[in-house]
C-alpha cells in the first residue's frame, strides 16, 4: 500500500492590475471595481502556493522532485508574471479580468499541461495576506 | 469554473468559558483559567469562503466590495471589542471559538445572499484555530 501525500510548494510574485470590463459603462466599472478600476493600475505581491499530490516514491522518499516543480513554477508562472502589468502583457489577460478567482485559473491552465510528475491538487494565490482564491480545477 | 475564495477579518472581544450548570469544581475542572471570573481577550482572525463559477462579466466570484459591507456591519459591528457572555446568543451558551464558529457561519448563511458560504474559520490564537462548514450528524 502505497500513502498518497499533498506537497505545497511557495513562490512570490509581484505585478500590477486593473479591474475593467470594456462591455461595461465607465460609470459601471467604477460601481463594480471601485479603485480596483483606477485607470493606471495598482500592484501586489501575490503568493502563489502550487500544491501537487501523490503516492510517497518509495526509492526517493519523494511525492514530486521539489526543484522540478519550483522549476515548472518558475517557466510557466513566475518568469512570465513577475514583474508584469497583468491586462497589458499576459495574454490570458487581455480579455479575462486579472481578479485573483481568474489569476488562480491562470496559472492551473499553466501549470497542469506540463505537470507529469506529480498530480496537480490546488492552486492558491494570496493577493493579500486577507484575501485568497483556491482553484481544484473543478468545472 | 468553481474558484473558493477566502477574505480574513480580525475582531478583539473578550469571553468567559463557564457554564452555569456545572458546580465552580467543575468548571474550573472543564475549563481552567479560561474560567477566570472577569474574563478575558482575544484577538480573533475570521476566515470566511465562498465558492462559485467565475462570473464571466466581473472575474469575480463575490464582489469583495458587498461580502467586506456585509460583515463590517453584520459581524464586526456586533462583535468586535465586545464581551461575547452579554450576547444575546451567548445567554445560555458558552462562548467557545467552535460556539462562535457557529453563530457566525448562520449569520452568513442566512444574511448574505450574493454567493455560496463554504467554510468559516476562527482563529483564536495563532496556535488554536476552529473551521465549521455547516456539517451536522444525528
Amino acid at each position: 500500500m502505497s500513502s498518497i501525500v499533498y506537497l505545497t510548494r511557495k513562490a512570490e510574485f509581484s505585478a500590477s492590475h486593473l479591474y475593467h470590463n470594456p462591455a461595461f459603462s465607465a460609470e459601471e466599472n467604477r460601481r463594480v471595481f471601485g479603485k480596483c478600476n483606477n485607470p493606471n493600475g495598482h500592484g501586489h505581491n501575490y503568493v502563489l502556493e502550487v500544491t501537487v499530490k501523490g503516492e510517497v516514491d518509495t526509492t526517493t522518499g519523494f511525492v514530486v522532485d521539489l526543484k522540478k516543480l519550483k522549476d515548472l513554477m518558475h517557466s510557466e508562472v513566475l518568469d512570465a508574471l513577475d514583474h508584469r502589468f497583468l491586462n497589458k502583457e499576459i495574454p490570458e489577460f487581455f480579455t479575462l479580468i486579472p481578479t485573483t478567482e481568474n489569476i488562480a485559473i491562470v496559472c492551473w491552465q499553466r501549470l497542469a499541461p506540463k505537470l507529469t510528475a506529480a498530480k496537480l491538487h490546488r492552486v492558491r494565490v494570496y493577493e493579500t495576506p486577507d484575501l485568497f482564491a483556491d482553484f481544484y480545477g473543478e468545472a | 469554473m468553481k474558484v473558493y475564495l477566502t477574505r480574513r477579518y480580525a475582531f478583539s472581544a473578550s469571553h468567559r468559558l463557564h457554564n452555569g450548570a456545572f458546580t465552580e469544581d467543575e468548571n474550573r475542572a472543564t475549563y481552567g483559567k479560561c474560567n477566570n471570573p472577569y474574563g478575558h481577550g482575544h484577538n480573533y482572525f475570521i476566515e470566511i469562503t465562498v465558492s462559485g463559477a467565475v462570473d464571466p462579466q466581473t472575474g469575480m466570484v463575490c464582489n469583495l466590495a458587498d461580502l467586506d459591507g456585509w460583515v463590517r456591519e453584520n459581524i464586526l459591528e456586533r462583535y468586535d471589542h465586545q464581551d461575547l457572555n452579554h450576547l444575546t446568543e451567548f445567554a445560555k451558551k458558552v462562548p467557545t471559538t467552535e460556539n462562535l464558529c457557529v453563530e457566525i457561519y448562520e449569520l452568513l448563511h442566512r444574511g448574505f445572499k450574493k454567493a455560496h458560504l463554504d467554510r468559516v474559520r476562527i482563529e483564536e490564537t495563532m496556535m488554536n484555530s476552529f473551521e465549521y462548514s455547516g456539517e451536522s450528524q444525528r
